[in-house]
């Protein structure tokens, strides 16, 4: 079953911390990433640019509309996400719990909607002929 | 046949919940569970006319069960677009617990899941009710003061979640279990505290909630004998002695120091003040052992006067280290009012009230008002039995502070 691992921080944060501070997160991350592709629960994870770069694109109408800024204006920014492999929800929760950024802000864990379609095509299949 | 039925209703009051929890694990869906303990009742009455009562009915209304969801789930598979894959999961799943013990387990399970942390605390009130305890929507919704529909409605959301989310049924590692267990423990106190306190209305026939949250005690402490269970089934007893001496026959309520103490249940005194003492010998107690402990210094005095107020005060110290709360300062403000003076304890909670903590809290009011009142401040007395007054719902405890007011309005020379 898989789980998505939404990361929320105050990503207005980012700027008053510290370079020694910002790297060690960042190395915890390293480890991290390396402890989940080990225990076999990563499928994918990537960090988002801040949200001062997300557009919002809307069609209403058949008139599409595209604005500046995040969908929602909100005291903790959506900054990344992984999406794991989890046994059930108490083990997906064991991994969202060793996220770094759940000391800063909190990681909202989604189950993903399972297709039949999607259970007889591998998600790396998927990707990859997406890319072709 | 009448002979039949009864016995059958007897098997379904003592086994129905065990049997549930085991077909849930069997099964893995709450629903199909629920509909093939059903159908394995039915079953049963019919049967067991003819066949006579199985040397181990549990182990036939499993089974029974277990066969009949296959059967529905091949039946409605014929019309219906059905995962074939739930059929082979539910036939090649394990047939019967070996013993007892893995029944037991499986109550154990069905408890956990219920109060499962990622469900909202209400739904898991709602689903701990109808699922462990047995209870219908109808009586949930009455208990609770909530429309029917609007309890059906959390309930059905709380299942969806459970599958949705895949929430394991499992008793939890040994290394989340403090966690996990307090969950649990929290559901169980908060229904004990509706039917005790009947948070607002009339409170008549509530007092059955509390009744299910003490079974539901002594079931988790048979279960899981950990020390903070043992004290919550004590602090739960403790309390619910009380009961016949809290509220004149009319439903106006009694104040501890006013109680008739004959009314006290002796039996739940001397069972909750020895479960006190097993849950304080582990030396890993929280703090329902606490709470637990001073209701049974309450109940060991025979009057107000000779209750230990300083071993009062003291518990109340140590209960602020583990579980620091304005609510628990309040408490111990009023205990320090009668070990010291009401004079200590009104500058206490004159302190907790400036600091802006349970200002919103009517006991707060309530508690200062009586202290003003036992140092003859009649006005301010008045002043803040009003503001509890302004700030609380439940009748017996308004028509309580009403008649504080009109006895101090007596005395009060204006």
């Amino acid at each position: 079953m898989k789980y998505l691992c939404l990361i929320y921080e105050d990503e207005s944060k980012f700027a008053t911390t510290p370079k020694p501070e910002m790297d060690k997160i960042m190395s915890e991350y390293g480890a991290f990433g390396e402890s989940i592709k080990k225990s076999g629960h990563h499928v994918a994870g990537y960090q988002l640019q801040t949200t001062d770069t997300a557009t919002t694109v809307r069609s209403r109408n058949g008139k599409v509309s595209t604005t500046d800024g995040p969908f929602a204006e909100t005291k903790e920014q959506l900054g990344g996400f992984y999406l794991i492999e989890a046994k059930d929800l108490n083990d997906a929760v064991q991994v969202a719990s060793r996220i770094p950024s759940v000391r800063l802000g909190s990681i909202e864990v989604r189950p993903i909607v399972e297709r039949n379609q999607a259970k007889a095509q591998p998600a790396e299949a998927l990707a990859s002929s997406g890319a072709a | 046949m009448t002979h039949v039925r009864d016995q059958v209703d007897a098997v379904y009051r003592t086994e129905s919940r065990r049997v549930l929890a085991t077909l849930i694990r069997l099964l893995d869906d709450f629903d199909l569970a629920e509909e093939a303990l059903h159908d394995a009742f039915a079953a049963a009455v019919e049967q067991w006319a003819t066949d006579g009562i199985p040397a181990n009915p549990r182990a036939w209304l499993v089974s029974t069960g277990r066969f009949k969801a296959i059967d529905r789930v091949r039946r409605s598979a014929r019309f219906e677009d059905v995962d074939s894959t739930m059929i082979d999961r539910i036939e090649a799943s394990p047939d019967l617990p070996r013993d007892d013990d893995e029944l037991e387990d499986d109550r154990l399970r069905l408890i956990f899941t219920c109060c499962h942390p990622a469900l909202s605390p209400d739904a898991r009130i709602a689903l701990t009710l109808r699922e462990v305890c047995g209870l219908t929507t109808e009586e949930v919704a009455h208990a609770f003061l909530t429309p029917p529909p609007t309890l059906a409605q959390r309930i059905v959301r709380a299942k969806s979640k459970i599958r949705e989310a895949r929430i394991p049924y499992e008793i939890p590692a040994r290394a989340n279990l403090p966690e996990r267990l307090d969950s649990v423990l929290h559901v169980i106190y908060l229904v004990f505290n509706e039917g005790y306190l009947a948070s607002s209305g009339e409170s008549l026939t509530r007092s059955d909630l509390s009744g299910e949250a003490i079974r539901l005690g002594r079931l988790l402490a048979e279960l899981l004998p950990e020390p903070e269970v043992i004290g919550l089934l004590a602090l739960m007893l403790l309390h619910e002695a009380r009961r016949p001496a809290r509220s004149t026959p009319s439903g106006e309520m009694i104040l501890l120091e006013d109680q008739d103490r004959s009314l006290w249940n002796r039996g739940q005194i001397e069972e909750g003040s020895e479960l006190v003492e097993r849950a304080i010998q582990s030396h890993r107690f929280g703090p329902y052992t606490l709470q637990a402990a001073i209701a049974a210094v309450h109940a060991e005095a025979r009057d107000p006067r000779s209750t230990d107020w300083r071993q009062i005060v003291g518990l109340y110290d140590v209960l602020l280290r583990t579980d620091p709360s304005a609510i628990v300062e309040l408490n111990r403000a009023a205990a320090v009012a009668m070990s010291e003076g009401p004079a200590a304890g009104l500058a206490l909670i004159d302190a907790i009230l400036v600091r802006g903590d349970l200002a919103d809290y009517h006991l707060a009011h309530a508690a200062r008002g009586d202290l003003c009142r036992r140092l003859g401040r009649i006005q301010e007395a008045i002043e803040s039995y009003e503001t509890a007054l302004r700030l609380t719902t439940q009748n017996a405890e308004r028509s309580f502070i009403m008649r504080r007011i009109d006895e101090l309005r007596l005395t009060s020379p204006r």
